[in-house]
């Protein structure tokens, strides 16, 4: 139950690492909210990992 | 995987690791990916920058060497660890005997706690933004830089070496789990940086501006991305690692940890100075601290990325620094000998001078540590090719091998001469070191080595 819950918001905070400073690097967003999301993933990705990668 | 590799390597010590504890490649890929993507990559990218490395040397030099490197773990280390199954240590103990190990013990642990402390001096770099006023340390910085500087390097020293004393399972895990985020940070670094620079270019981001001096050449590079783990492969550390490995195609495991940590987080790394010299006029050859860059790029994630990519190697290697030192003297508590080595790794984080030349302490550490690599192998494929005995200390009873003392010493002397001297790069020393050491182990050994009664 936890993982099937951790996996999709591990993947989901990987995501949010990568492309937030992809859109900056193309103009589409400013740097701030990167800042923001990024922060938000990073929180996320060790909420989840444990159950995630403990489970694999 | 570092707790594991940890609980695996306190099994098994004296003896061949059994079929049934042999592990799978899949461990040996998350173990190498997360142990090179480490704090120091966010200061050996950036060092690139300072020493005027060209974008040729970066992008295809980088990509050799670490394909060399990859090379080296499979085909030396790999193939030994799992045909012998023996830690270093006790491969040591044949080849070398019981008292000498203790020697190679100290050497191992000095320098493990530099390599940690230069861990210690990136993660007090995340404590500047918080504290504009306390001056960071630069590329030409080798005293502490103020009080505030000092504490905050004790602070996060003394917290790794409690957490190493205590057993650091926690913090292995938590390294495990951070090694695809903190690979993604500095790839949004990167990606940030471009953006800020607004170019795609990076040939041209990485081409030192006209007039720069070249102080590190394609091979430089690629010697140095190369060696820069010469302790590990060539010198062996890894068959305490790789003995569990069920082939020896877990060897190429490292290319996880070359391509992504030593390829990838280099280059983005570099880019974050790059664009401190462009846009803020910062000299290349003193450098920005890298909490200070990360923090301007990716905000407080950054410096997370760089305190966990601290701590998550730190605490490893003050943990390994203390097993050595307790090594030496087997009657001292293991927490003693940790607390001993967290106190020298904080006492050398304190002084940036060791982190802020990575680039000649990792070459010197491999020049030192490498040669008995050498011997080892050596003992493995050619002992008996050229008439002399496979594990000699153990087959004559010896404590104490000096055809090893000296094979190792003699090349070692040389090489560090060379480099005091003659300006020689420290990369470029670990391989003509190893070679000088195995052959003369062999001449010395033929000539003045134990011999074996024959029955």
């Amino acid at each position: 139950m936890i993982k099937s819950i951790a996996r999709p918001v591990g993947y989901l905070s990987l995501l949010a690492t990568i492309v937030p400073p992809m859109l900056y690097m193309f103009g589409v967003i400013s740097l701030e909210p990167v800042k923001t999301i990024l922060l938000v993933a990073c929180v996320a990705w060790f909420a989840a990992a444990p159950f995630w990668m403990k489970a694999d | 995987m570092s707790n594991e590799t940890e609980n695996s390597s306190s099994e098994f010590e004296r003896e061949r690791v059994p079929e049934n504890a042999l592990k799978g490649p899949a461990a040996f890929w998350g173990m190498y990916a997360g142990e090179h993507t480490a704090g120091t990559e966010f200061m050996i990218g950036p060092q690139f920058v300072a020493w005027g490395a060209t974008a040729n040397s970066l992008i295809f030099g980088l990509l050799l060497g670490n394909l060399l490197a990859v090379l080296t773990w499979r085909f030396l280390t790999a193939t030994i660890a799992t045909q012998q199954r023996l830690t270093l240590y006790y491969k040591m103990e044949k080849v070398a005997g019981k008292h000498l190990v203790k020697i190679y013990n100290l050497a191992n642990g000095i320098l493990f706690c530099f390599l940690a402390g230069s861990m210690i001096t990136v993660s007090a770099t995340a404590v500047g933004p918080f504290f504009p006023a306390m001056k960071m340390p630069t590329f030409d910085s080798t005293m502490p830089t103020g009080l505030g500087w000092i504490f905050a390097c004790i602070c996060i020293g003394m917290a790794m070496t409690i957490v190493a004393m205590k057993g650091y399972s926690v913090v292995a895990k938590v390294g495990n789990y951070a090694a695809p985020w903190m690979l993604l940070i500095f790839v949004a670094c990167a990606f940030v940086t471009l953006g800020r620079l607004e170019t795609f270019d990076l040939w041209e981001l990485l081409t030192p501006p006209a007039g720069t001096t070249e102080k590190i050449s394609f091979w430089g590079i690629v010697f140095f991305s190369w060696f820069c783990n010469a302790a590990m492969h060539l010198g062996m550390a890894d068959l305490s690692v790789l003995r569990f490995a069920k082939s020896p195609n877990a060897g190429f495991a490292s290319a996880a940890g070359m391509f992504l940590g030593h390829y990838i987080a280099w280059i983005c790394a570099a880019l974050l100075l790059v664009y401190w010299v462009r846009n803020h006029g910062v000299d290349p050859s003193r450098g920005k601290d890298p909490g200070t860059m990360v923090n301007d790029a990716v905000g407080w994630a950054g410096l997370i990325c760089i305190i966990i990519a601290g701590w998550t190697t730190a605490n490893p290697t003050i943990y390994r620094a203390g097993l050595a030192f307790q090594g030496i003297m087997p009657t001292m508590p293991r927490n003693v000998s940790t607390l001993i080595a967290g106190i020298v790794c904080t006492a050398a984080g304190i002084f940036p001078a060791f982190a802020m030349n990575l680039l000649s302490f990792v070459g010197i550490y491999g020049t030192i540590l490498a040669p008995i690599g050498a011997i080892i192998i050596v003992d493995h494929f050619l002992a008996k090719a050229v008439g002399i005995p496979t594990d000699p200390a153990e087959k004559t009873g010896t404590t104490f091998n000096f055809v090893v003392l000296l094979a190792w010493l003699i090349p070692v002397g040389i090489a560090i001469y060379l480099y005091r001297y003659q300006d020689v790069f420290a990369s470029y020393l670990p391989l003509p070191t190893a070679i000088a050491c195995g052959l003369l182990y062999i001449l010395l050994s033929k000539t003045i080595g134990p011999k074996l009664k024959l029955s």
